[in-house]
Formats: C-alpha cells, structure tokens, sequence
C-alpha cells in the first residue's frame, strides 16, 4: 500500500490511457507528461504503461508500505526519502514505512512518481487512468486526497546488496512545441496562420486536463460555416468563435465541432504538461516526416533506457 | 458512389470525410466502415462523427498512403443491406421537477405539454454517433415542430439522466453536467456503465423511442 498523508492539489492515477471505446464517447485520459511516465516505469523495472501518480504542482507527502523501487520523472521538484534527497530521473531503493516528500516544482509544474510493479487500482475499460470527469478509473475516479490508501503489491526485490542506483538526463524541455497543419489549416485567413506560429501564446487559467486555452491575437477564420461533430484527439488545436486557440489533452472529449488549425506532434506533446499557467509558448511549423522522426528517436532512446537497466542489474 | 476524402489529423490519424448533406444512407455506410476498420490490426481510436470518421495509427509501423488505399478500397465495397441497431426504449419521466424546462418548450412550440410528450415519444429516433460524454448519443429524427432554441442561460449543473431538446437537437444527458438545452422528463435508465462491457447502453446506429413512464 501507499498512503497518502498529503495529496496535493490534484494528484491522479493514470497510465497510458485508453484507446477501446472512443465510438462509445470514453476520453483517452493518461498521464499528461507521457514521457515521464515511460522513463518512470522503466526504471522502476515497469513495463512503460504502468500506472503510476501524477502530481500536480505540490506539495506532496507519501507513506510507502512495502520494500520496492521509486522514480520521480518529468520534475525539478526537491524530494527527499526519509530526509535524504531522492534525485529526479533516478530510481531509488524503498523499505516500507519510508516517507516520500515531494516539494512544489520550480519551473516545471508536473511530477510523475512510479513504483515497481505499479500502482495496482483495477482496469477499467482497458485502463488505470483516472477518468475525473466521467468519475471512473484510478482511485474512485477521483483525483486523491489525504489518508487515501492505494493498492501497492512490488514484486519481491532481490538480494543483491550491490543493486545500483541509476538515472537519465531529463529530456530537454523548452515552452515550444511543433505543429503540423490542421485540416481546416487552409479555412483560416492569412494573417491568422502567421499569428499562429509568430505570436508568443500565453496560457490561461481557464485550463485543465481537458485542454489548455491560450491568449494571444484574435485567429480568424476565412470562410465561414459551421463544421459537423467530429473525432478528436489530443494535441488538436481547436479554434472556438472567440479566435483564442485551445489545445486538447488528455481528458478531452472524443469528439469537437470547432475548426482545427493544427495538431501538436505526439512527440512534443510532454512540454505541454510541464507549462505553467501564465508562461507563454510558441508553436513551431514542422512537417510529418519531421513528427515522425522525432517519436522514432524518442522510441530509440526508451528502448535505449531499458538496455542500459538491463546491463546494469 | 460517394467520395470519400481524407485528411490526416496529425501524424498518428486520419479524417474521412462525406460531401453534405447528411443523410442517413450515408451514415449507415460509415458505420459499416468503421465495423471494417475495427477489424483491422492497424487502426485504432476509431471515432464516427456527423458524416465523417476519425481513426488513428502508429506512425511508425504504418505507412499513411498504405492505409489510406487500405481505407479507400474498403469503402468502394458495396454497402450490404444492413438493418439498424438494436432497438431501445428508454422510459421518461416527463415534467414537474425532472422536467423543467416542459412548459417553457410547449409555449415555445404552441402546444400543450401533453402534445409535446405526445410528439417526443412518438418518433423513432437514430443514433447518429456518440460524443460529448461517455455515452450521449447524438439523435437524428426530433419532430420539427419540437424545434427549441437553448436556455438563454446554461444550467451549471444538469442532473445525469436529463433528457433536452436543445434547436433541433434532443438527447439524454448520461452523467451531470453543466448544459443549455431545455429539459423536459429524466429517465432513471442507466446509460453509462464503466464496469459494463459495452459501457454505454446505446452504440452508433441504435433505434431509440422515448416510452413516458407513469410519475
């Protein structure tokens, strides 16, 4: 078990997400740094979808009752295990009844703790991850609060006493993300698909795991019209009347109506989670051969991750 | 036939996309092309939208104009007679606190509420595609003369199981929400079930008729 003696301000369980049932209308969920959460896992000895916690902002403090391994991913957040620092991107060894604390993050803004084994809430319709709108997933489909207990069952560590510890570099972060062209790309009128790469976008308050809504210039649309509901998906930049451009994540709901001036690229969709509210971002042209290659390469360097841990134990 | 055309969606989806006007015909047939897809070990989250059909793929192991061929050739197969979905009937508690909204839609509409009950359980309605929430049906076929427009003011909090008409639109509300459109009954059916497999009692092409239930 871990027991949550501080939950934080909004601490989820996800994994991965959920792909099944999106004709039915169910919201893909999952961790909002996904990256993080594949780099937890991994070097926890987890397969990369495992569910973990994501925490966001801060503080946090944990009981963890079992003997395991933990890695905190996608963070600059000070953390301390029993009083000793915990490095972020290093796995470290748990003996049960230790006190995880988490401080609130620096720059960044989401902290992602994996643990060997996973946190071990049921499936639901294929997934771990915390649903809070549709009240389903994780623990109780809600976010966590203080004096949770969650399911924790680690596998049983060996008795090597020389299992090292070992960490990553953090993934170079930056407030820019690449774009590929939306299909209503072409709708919108010129001087808005040059705001929409020119313009530094600065983010709202009014933003959640459904989507982050920007301020910046007004992104008017051509031709007018009114579009048929259609399937979305995470990192689609919607465009509402009010020409302020939202980009849905996670939690998004399966399907939209706005027009649609670009789609952030899966493999920058990470940066997305670690912006702050109020900081601005940039979106940067890119093409798919250049999409391609940058989830290719991020591909390469988990798998790369996973050997290193295999030669290391 | 009708074309169909394809956008991608990123780099990992694809958009298909039918000329207007929507017709159920058309419908139908991408219902049969996302039956097709769902077969298909290469495509996933799959999403039926109003006259057109989102899915998506792994960048890495599929070429796009592979599958896009794949798609293409898969709907220029002849339509096969495919009867609609099931049928369900969803019983209404019309008016008093569970519909607010029955009065101010029969005065809207010139009718008495009686007629407006009368009329909504009257027509078979079509499930166009799901979205919106886990499990909210988009529903074709609502009585002209139930046109409604929104609550100049959106409720913050319509309790789950609502059933609306919002313009030419009605539905039922699975899970609370904050909404615009005026409710006139609630029904206690349950139509979203995260421990059930489907989770949601209505799927795509499904038949519905609203049944007033005794208050």
């Amino acid at each position: 078990m871990i027991e949550l003696i501080k939950a934080g301000p909004l601490t989820t369980v996800q994994d991965l997400g959920r792909t099944a049932w999106r004709d039915r209308g169910i919201s893909h969920c999952g961790a909002l740094d996904d990256l993080a959460l594949c780099q937890a896992n991994l070097l926890v000895g987890n397969d990369v979808g495992a569910a973990g916690l994501e925490f966001t902002l801060g503080p946090a403090l944990l009981r963890l009752l079992a003997d395991g391994w933990l890695a905190l991913t996608g963070t600059d957040s000070p953390a301390a295990l029993d009083g000793r620092p915990v490095r972020p991107g290093w796995r470290t060894r748990v003996r049960a009844g230790q006190m995880l604390k988490i401080a609130a993050p620096r720059e960044r803004m989401r902290t992602v703790l994996a643990v060997s084994g996973g946190i071990d809430v049921p499936l639901a319709l294929g997934s771990r991850s915390t649903d809070l709108k549709a009240g389903f997933g994780g623990l109780d489909g809600r976010a966590l609060k203080d004096g949770d207990l969650l399911p924790w069952h680690p596998p049983p560590l060996p008795d090597q006493p020389t299992a090292r510890s070992i960490g990553l570099r953090p993934p170079p972060w930056s407030a820019a993300v690449r774009v590929l062209p939306g299909p209503e790309h072409d709708q919108f009128a010129p001087e808005a698909r040059h705001a929409l790469f020119e313009s530094a976008w600065t983010l709202t308050p009014q933003s959640n795991r459904m989507g982050f809504r920007f301020a910046g210039p007004v992104l008017a649309r051509a031709s007018s019209g009114d579009l048929l509901s259609h399937g979305v998906l995470p990192g689609v930049i919607q465009v509402p009347p009010s020409g302020q451009p939202v980009v849905l994540l996670a939690d998004a709901q399966t399907t939209g109506g706005y027009p649609k001036i670009g789609v952030v690229i899966r493999a920058d969709l990470w940066k997305l989670a670690q912006l702050r509210l109020g900081a601005t971002l940039r979106f940067l042209p890119c093409t798919r051969e250049e999409a391609v290659a940058a989830l290719r390469d991020r591909e390469a360097e988990l798998d790369a991750l996973k050997v290193a841990l295999c030669l290391s134990t | 036939m009708t074309d169909l055309a394809l956008h991608p969606l990123g780099e990992a989806a694809l958009c298909c996309t039918l000329p207007a006007p929507v017709t159920l015909a058309q419908q139908q047939r991408l219902w049969q092309l996302a039956a097709a897809l769902a077969r298909r070990a290469d495509v996933r989250d799959i999403t039926p939208g109003m006259n057109n059909l989102t899915f998506g793929f792994d960048p890495l192991r599929t070429d796009p104009a592979t599958l896009e061929a794949a798609v293409q050739g898969l709907w220029a197969a002849p339509a096969r007679a495919r009867a609609l979905g099931r049928r369900v009937d969803i019983p209404v508690h019309y008016g008093g606190d569970e519909g607010p909204d029955l009065a101010d839609v029969a005065r809207h509409c010139g009718l008495s509420t009686d007629d407006v009950v009368r009329r909504h359980t009257a027509a078979e309605y079509v499930v166009y595609f799901i979205g919106f929430q886990p499990g909210f049906a988009y529903l074709g076929g609502l009585d002209e003369s139930l046109h409604t427009p929104r609550r100049a003011e959106p409720r913050v909090a319509v309790p789950a199981g609502s059933v609306g008409i919002g313009g030419a639109q009605t539905g039922i509300y699975p899970l609370a929400t904050p909404g615009g459109w005026q409710l006139i009954g609630r029904t206690t059916l349950p139509l979203f079930d995260p421990t059930a497999e489907p989770p949601t009692r209505l799927a795509p092409g499904d038949r519905v008729r609203f049944v007033a239930a005794p208050a």
